[in-house]
């Protein structure tokens, strides 16, 4: 029964983080049809933004979140302005240069010798509670309480605002959107900014729970990547309802079979939806596009 | 006021017929402007070995081969058969690990597992990747991009073919004569029979499958088989550079699955110059080396390549050989307007 418990409660953290990790990538992709392989690089930067402005500046711990989240979101949108913004519409060099962006961040914040155990963000929120028999700190709690803000947030704002409507109208036809007179480059810098302040927000909220290391942004971009491919690329309510799919068969495996699998079942995941359904569980059927 | 415009017009030389492979030649002089390329290259490559310093830079000669040979494989596939393989590392992996196998478990010679390798790699990859070869650009991109990744962490999580540790005691080439030149005729061998391949009949038809494939199916062709054709030769040569590789470092591992063996070979590619097959080669003749003269600086080269792929692409995405092509093929002069 406690074991039940515990696969519950930690199934829906991990559900839920993925969510975060994923939500971002799957708004940019969605918006502006740009598979972002620097996600996970976004994710890291944010961490090594929040960690020198409270360590090495000595800001407030709010303060140096905001202050870092928006740093990122202004990365994410000079990388669109710049660099992605001349790719657009070519898939495959739009995976390669996201994914040297990505690279270069990340070997590079390892060259400057970020590495190691001795980068930690602090926790929001000390403490620990207990739900039934199961412990579980309260950065975990907030994660989930965060995790299903965010998801509200993003459907009010994709629903009721007018910058929200525009982006969904860009995802959904992107000509009609053009005729409407919605700038399409002004909406995927948009997305694109926003995308990053998501990765920087998931970071924000999952990086206290362990160390800031380089490894991480690897395998955020391949959780990110797993989730929205099960989810279907470009749609944000599948990639939440896979998520919690991925994120209950992690912690099965990690139970049954040992930790080391959890990466595996997220690879395994992407290589048999692409095979079986190439756009995913939820996605829209676009079968022509996808494959012969 | 000057309103006089110009532009730049461009004449191909006197000697091309109509198509890029007939030409007609008038003089020795001509003859010597065609072959002189393909010479130098041909003599160049092989007299690499002689001119190099010491065994260091020997040895990086044959991995820059092992990485031409990749990146020639994916300029194949992506760029004459439209399959984008980001999984270049899956190829090197597998062909690694059997040769590896042959080697130390059942005792066969270097020369005699090494082809077998890549014989059997190449089917084992076929057979993997062919129920993806349906999908269609990203997707195939993103589908082979996780298999090393994926191959990597079961072998790490099951514990198998060595486990963390990897397969340790191969046995070397004969000697490093042996090791330079096989890698180097290898890469000579591929490059003129991929640019044989591809104008043959068959070449045609992978170049239809990756412009029209609706129209290749209309003619009563199947994609599928054309595809895993394809997938064949490539993941073949991919599969004999890893086998070479590991019989150069008598070691296999899971940094064979690693990122590099993915990421290099594209970047060589958009840098060479993309379906050329030449243009790889020369891509790897430049990254590898600086990537090696910027060891000393760790992971930062590794940035530094990024940033070069990233120039690459957004500044110059045609690439140095296209480029060089257009120069030497190609009168300009200005003209009015």
């Amino acid at each position: 029964m406690e074991a039940t418990m515990d696969i519950l409660i930690y199934g829906l953290v991990n559900s839920t983080a993925l969510a975060l990790i994923a939500l971002g990538f799957a708004l940019v992709y969605g918006i502006s049809r740009i598979p972002n392989f620097a996600h996970g690089a976004l994710y890291v930067i944010t961490g090594f933004f929040v960690w020198s402005l409270l360590r090495g500046a000595g800001l407030n711990y709010f303060v140096s979140i905001v202050l870092g989240m928006v740093i990122t979101g202004i990365i994410g949108a000079l990388m669109y302005q710049f660099i992605l913004i001349r790719v657009r519409g070519m898939a495959i060099s739009e995976i390669i240069a996201s994914y040297a962006i990505g690279l270069a961040i990340l070997e590079g914040l390892r060259w400057w010798g970020f590495k190691g155990m001795s980068n930690t963000l602090p926790v929001f929120w000390e403490g620990t509670i207990m739900i039934g028999d199961v412990p579980i700190d309260m950065q975990r709690i907030l994660v989930v309480v965060i995790g299903v803000a965010v998801v509200a947030f993003l459907w009010v704002f994709t629903h009721f605002t007018r910058i929200g409507l525009a982006l969904r109208g860009m995802a959904q036809d992107e000509r009609a959107a053009l005729m409407l007179g919605i700038d399409s480059d002004l909406m995927a810098l948009v997305a694109m900014a926003f995308g990053a302040m998501l990765a920087g927000l998931a970071a924000v909220l999952l990086l206290p729970l362990g160390n800031i290391v380089v490894e991480k942004g690897y395998n955020v971009l391949i959780q990110a990547i797993a989730v929205c491919i099960v989810g279907g690329l470009g749609s944000w309510m599948g990639a939440v309802l896979a998520s919690f799919l991925i994120g209950f068969a992690q912690i099965l495996t990690t139970v049954y079979l040992g930790a080391h699998y959890q990466m595996v079942v997220a690879l395994l995941a992407i290589i048999l939806t692409l095979i079986l359904r190439p756009s995913g569980l939820f996605g829209r059927q676009k079968e022509l596009e996808e494959r012969v | 006021m000057n309103m006089e415009q110009r532009r730049k017009e461009r004449l191909d030389r006197g000697i091309k017929v109509r198509t890029d492979s007939i030409y007609a030649l008038m003089s020795v002089r001509e003859l010597a402007y065609l072959t002189l390329p393909r010479f130098v290259l041909i003599v160049g490559m092989l007299v690499l070995p002689l001119a190099m310093p010491g065994m260091y830079w020997q040895r990086v000669v044959s991995i820059v081969c092992i990485y031409a040979i990749l990146a020639l494989s994916f300029d194949f596939l992506a760029h004459f058969v439209g399959l984008v393989s980001l999984g270049g590392a899956f190829f090197i992996g597998v062909g690694g690990y059997i040769t590896a196998i042959l080697n130390t478990s059942f005792g066969m010679p270097p020369l005699l597992s090494v082809p077998i390798a890549a014989v059997a790699g190449g089917l084992i990859c076929t057979v993997l990747l062919l129920p993806c070869l349906p999908l269609r650009g990203v997707y195939f991109a993103i589908v082979t991009l996780m298999y090393p990744l994926a191959m990597g962490r079961i072998i790490e999580a099951l514990d198998i073919l060595g486990g963390t540790d990897g397969i340790m005691g191969l046995e070397s080439f004969p000697n490093r004569w042996v090791e330079q030149y096989l890698v180097i005729v290898m890469v000579l061998v591929f490059l003129f029979g991929l640019r044989r391949l591809v104008n043959q009949d068959i070449g045609l038809v992978f170049r239809a499958v990756k412009d029209n494939d609706q129209a290749v199916k209309a003619s009563g062709m199947s994609i599928t088989f054309y595809k895993a054709i394809a997938v064949f030769i490539a993941s073949g040569m991919g599969c004999l550079g890893g086998a070479c590789l590991v019989h150069i470092y008598m070691w296999s591992g899971i940094s064979l699955f690693a990122l590099d063996f993915s990421i290099l070979p594209i970047a060589a590619t958009v840098i060479g110059g993309a379906g050329t097959l030449v243009g790889p080669v020369l891509g790897c003749f430049i990254l590898v080396p600086i990537s090696e003269l910027l060891r000393a600086f760790g992971t930062l080269r590794i940035v530094f390549y990024s940033l070069i792929l990233v120039g690459f692409i957004v500044v110059r995405s045609e690439g140095i050989m296209v480029y060089g092509q257009r120069k030497y093929h190609q009168f300009q002069r200005w003209v009015k307007v």
